[in-house]
């Protein structure tokens, strides 16, 4: 494998993670996976229903993803760590996204909530991939907690507003010696590709996928995207200049 | 004896145990988890595990999202 993504002790080709939230049905989230590339992606615990079953489970195993649950609507690191339990049960994985917020309005992390998950669940054997706010002292702490990467939000979930500030995420990846996975925020592809020009392992995104007009369209739009930071990361950028520089000889 | 499954109430015969309560749900075999009043119960111990009355039983699965 050419450049793989590597987290923990696994290897991935794709370095697009997708979510599965949003979708209006499985068939339209089927097309975007399999446009996407991606070979991670991640799903929610919940209640069990007669009307829902397992059938994203069932379309994952199908397509060759791995699953990778997440702690999603949990507020305090006691929910989040019986919810990362259940699904290790549940779905036969130890990997874990730990998602834990303050309040429905932002859905941003609470810190000292997500600090204390983590290390429970680092301490019981868990991959840890923890959602966190953009900062650089917080992500050094995860990863001092042992997590296998750290997550932080461009923006807010489900906002499209793209990476707010981009020097915290250069900070966060200039320290960081597990991989920094660009979550939430992504609006469109432009996002995803600057996410990787800062140097990100890669990106983790749904809404911007699952609630575009053509979904399909533009999991391969971000599949491009990421491919084209990731090499353009690796190229090694021109410097910024202040005055211009020509590019044609002058005699 | 009552028990409160993923919230409802059910009536359920006394001695049974979460694998009596996954039949009666008609749960799949893979892909679901069981808490019973707030703890994990594993896999391998469902069909020992004996609900006590007025237990709380979470059945959960994995839904789209994130």
């Amino acid at each position: 494998m050419d450049d793989p993504l590597v987290i923990a002790d696994r290897e991935f080709g794709s370095r697009l993670i997708m979510g599965t939230g949003g979708a209006a049905n499985l068939a339209v989230l089927e097309r975007a996976l399999l446009a996407a590339g991606t070979q991670l992606t991640t799903v929610a615990m919940r209640r069990m229903d007669a009307v829902g079953g397992t059938g994203v489970l069932d379309l994952l195993r199908r397509l060759g993803i791995e699953a990778l649950p997440n702690t999603a609507g949990c507020r305090t690191a006691a929910e989040a760590v019986l919810t990362a339990r259940l699904a290790r049960e549940a779905l036969e994985t130890n990997w874990v996204k730990l998602e834990v917020v303050a309040d429905d309005r932002t859905l941003l992390p609470d810190s000292v909530e997500l600090l204390d998950a983590a290390q429970q669940l680092v301490d019981d054997g868990f991959v840890v991939l923890p959602y966190t706010n953009d900062d650089p002292v917080l992500a050094l702490r995860l990863e001092e907690a042992g997590c296998a990467a750290v997550m932080p939000l461009g923006s807010p979930i489900g906002t499209g507003l793209g990476i707010r500030n981009p020097h915290n995420i250069e900070l966060i990846v200039s320290r960081a010696t597990v991989p920094v996975i660009l979550d939430a925020g992504i609006g469109t592809a432009s996002d995803a590709a600057r996410a990787m020009e800062l140097g990100c392992s890669a990106v983790l995104l749904a809404t911007a996928v699952t609630r575009a007009q053509d979904p399909e369209r533009m999991a391969a739009a971000m599949r491009s995207a990421v491919d084209a930071g990731r090499s353009a990361l690796l190229a090694g950028r021109i410097p910024q200049r202040f005055w211009a520089q020509a590019s044609s000889p002058a005699r | 004896m009552l028990v409160v499954v993923n919230g409802t109430e059910r009536e359920l015969a006394d001695g049974a145990t979460v694998a009596d309560v996954l039949a009666a749900l008609d749960a799949p075999p893979r892909g679901i988890a069981v808490a019973l009043n707030g703890e994990v119960v594993p896999r391998v111990d469902w069909s020992d595990t004996v609900l006590p009355p007025g237990g709380a039983v979470e059945v959960l699965t994995a839904v789209q999202g994130g």
